[in-house]
């Protein structure tokens, strides 16, 4: 047994991250229909639900990944967090930050921009609390003396970068770029397309750590490819953001350069997972059932996606996809498809170390259902967006709402298999949330330092 | 076998080269962005009105439905170009009024005189979907309304 309170913060920032996760998508649900029937809870206002969708579904991108690091880092290091107050005052910072920025959205009390809405004095806790965790990550690994897996660099670039591109997103504040428009959309697409690189990091280099572990193999995370990925990943978080805001007038050498930058990342953790996966034995398939089948869905998710960016990265191509629900059908199947199954992966690898005894964190066939029901749910939902999106793109009429009304069919699918993948969500969450709660209620986790 | 240095290998240390070169490369980037990138000097400058109507854009989180430039919520029209399209006058109805799809939020005039100036301002800022392009045979697209 190791450390508790350092540890345990880890499995806290988990459940509250699948607490997130269930709102989100009945938030997510209830905006899809209010796209269609723009009466359906008037009390609540899409200005109101997609922000509450939005940010929930990114808090528990953020909760998944810390949650993960926190629990990852000193069990495999064998070290204690470097200090555990430190993590616990970042989950109740965050915790209360984010409460009262639902209680802004619910109030309809807005002053940020998209993405960021709530006013921006909250976004001072926030930093905060990413100072804190910056230090606690760093001072924790400086313990660890052997050089670092890539996924040490993967985490603590996420943190630096998130804080950079964080700050980067408030320059709007600044008169210097408010006063130009160009300027201010290019800098706020800019920080944000690099925001989404630094959870990226976060949550990629989870997937990584859970496949050397997983399959037993700590190469897989010290490979030349590995490394590869990384610095590719450094360098689209870095300059491939620009595919938001071809259509916006700015230097042309910017959307060039983002164009050649493309997606690369994508393929490269593909074919590290594929790799690994192809080296598993049948043993370790069985024993980590949930975590291999949610990495396996990840796997399927990155080569969806990669066709869609690189499709729309495409100048040529963007000029029909910007600006419709393509781009909607990629940030989904990333942030579901990739994003959610990598760190739900992550989560039933913890339960399966931590309960080892229980037959439910092997193999349920709850959580199977739940997996099954939310990943074809999330393909028909991806399908229908990318059509919609189609219609939009293509459709040539003067009046907006005629272009609507011929995307209707494909919104409806949309909705309601939204309505069944959260279904399928939700059972997941559930189980993990549960099996989570048994590990808490232990209180204490399993030191596993890596084999040499 | 790899050389250590002081208890790190020596990929280590190219790792951390690299990670330094990229970091430098991303700063000269980022201040090239702010200023050549996004300079267009054809540009009005902002009013103290369209200013304070950007303020009351992001307090009724119009954006939420709306775009600019293709960026934004879906469940509305882009408002890039409204004023030229349809007319400051019909944007006031609309916003005054709301629509079948659009709630009434109740803007007073200092705020509906303010948001007609931001979009006002917005509208001169580039055509938006971009009306006089070329696609070049590598697939990249060049406007009329670039900063040359």
């Amino acid at each position: 047994m190791n450390d508790t309170a350092g540890s345990l913060i880890g499995v806290r920032f988990m459940r509250l991250g699948l607490l997130a996760l269930a709102a989100g998508m009945l938030f997510g649900v209830i905006g899809g229909f209010q796209f269609l029937f723009p009466d359906f809870l008037r009390e609540l206002l899409f200005t109101k639900t997609r922000p509450l969708h939005v940010s929930l579904v990114i808090a528990w991108i953020f909760l998944g990944a810390i949650g993960g690091i926190y629990l990852h880092l000193p069990r495999r290091c064998g070290l204690q967090l470097a200090s555990a107050r430190a993590a616990t005052l970042h989950y109740w910072t965050f915790l209360v930050t984010g409460l009262v920025i639902l209680a802004c959205y619910l109030g309809g009390r807005f002053g940020g921009r998209e993405y960021l809405e709530y006013p921006a004095i909250l976004s001072v806790p926030i930093f905060l609390s990413w100072i804190l965790f910056g230090a606690n990550y760093f001072n924790t690994l400086r313990r660890c003396r052997e050089p670092w897996p890539v996924y040490y660099w993967m985490w603590g670039t996420g943190i630096v970068f998130f804080l950079i591109t964080f700050t980067e997103a408030y320059l709007w504040l600044v008169p210097f770029f408010r006063d130009n428009m160009v300027r201010e959309i290019i800098v706020q697409w800019k920080s944000y397309g690099a925001l989404t690189g630094s959870w990226n990091m976060l949550v990629y280099g989870t997937a990584i750590f859970v496949a050397s572990r997983i399959s037993e193999d700590p190469g897989v995370a010290r490979s030349k490819l590995a490394y590869s990925l990384f610095f590719l990943g450094l360098f689209n978080l870095m300059f491939g953001w620009a595919h938001h805001t071809y259509l916006v007038p700015s230097a042309t050498w910017i959307r060039t350069f983002a164009y050649a930058v493309s997606m690369t990342e994508l393929l490269i953790l593909g074919k590290i997972l594929w790799d690994w996966r192809a080296s598993l034995e049948e043993y370790q398939v069985h024993k980590y059932c949930n975590a291999y089948r949610f990495l396996f869905a990840a796997d399927i998710w990155v080569f969806v996606n990669l066709v869609l960016a690189l499709v729309i990265s495409v100048p040529a191509f963007n000029l029909v996809t910007h600006g419709t629900h393509v781009t909607v059908a990629h940030a989904m199947g990333s942030t579901i498809g990739i994003n959610t199954m990598i760190l739900l992966g992550s989560v039933f690898y913890v339960i399966r170390e931590e309960l080892p005894q229980s037959v439910h964190a092997s193999c349920s066939r709850y959580v199977a259902a739940g997996y099954w029901m939310a990943n074809l749910s999330l393909a028909v939902f991806f399908a229908a967006l990318i059509v919609a999106g189609l219609g939009r793109g293509l459709y040539s009429g003067p009046a907006f709402q005629d272009m609507m009304q011929s995307i209707r069919p494909a919104l409806m699918v949309f909705s309601v298999s939204g309505i069944t993948l959260m279904l399928g969500l939700w059972i997941v969450i559930w189980h993990a949330f549960r099996l989570l709660g048994l590990v808490l209620a232990r209180n204490a986790v399993v030191a596993q330092p890596e084999a040499a | 076998m790899q050389r250590k240095y002081a208890g790190r290998t020596g990929a280590d240390i190219n790792n951390r080269a690299i990670f330094g070169a990229m970091c430098a490369a991303f700063a000269v980037y980022s201040a090239a962005v702010y200023t050549s990138g996004t300079d267009v000097p054809r540009l009005e400058p902002i009013s103290d009105e369209a200013r304070a109507g950007q303020l009351v854009f992001q307090k009724y989180n119009c954006i939420a439905c709306h775009q600019f430039y293709g960026l934004g919520g879906y469940m509305g029209p882009d408002l890039t170009n409204v004023i030229s399209n349809r007319g400051p006058a019909l944007a006031r109805a609309f916003i005054a009024s709301g629509t079948a799809t659009m709630p009434n939020l109740h803007l007073d005039d200092d705020e509906i005189n303010a948001l007609i100036a931001y979009l006002t301002f917005v509208d001169g800022t580039g055509r938006y979907p971009p009306e006089n392009y070329e696609v070049k045979w590598y697939g990249t697209v060049s406007q009329a309304d670039d900063p040359q």
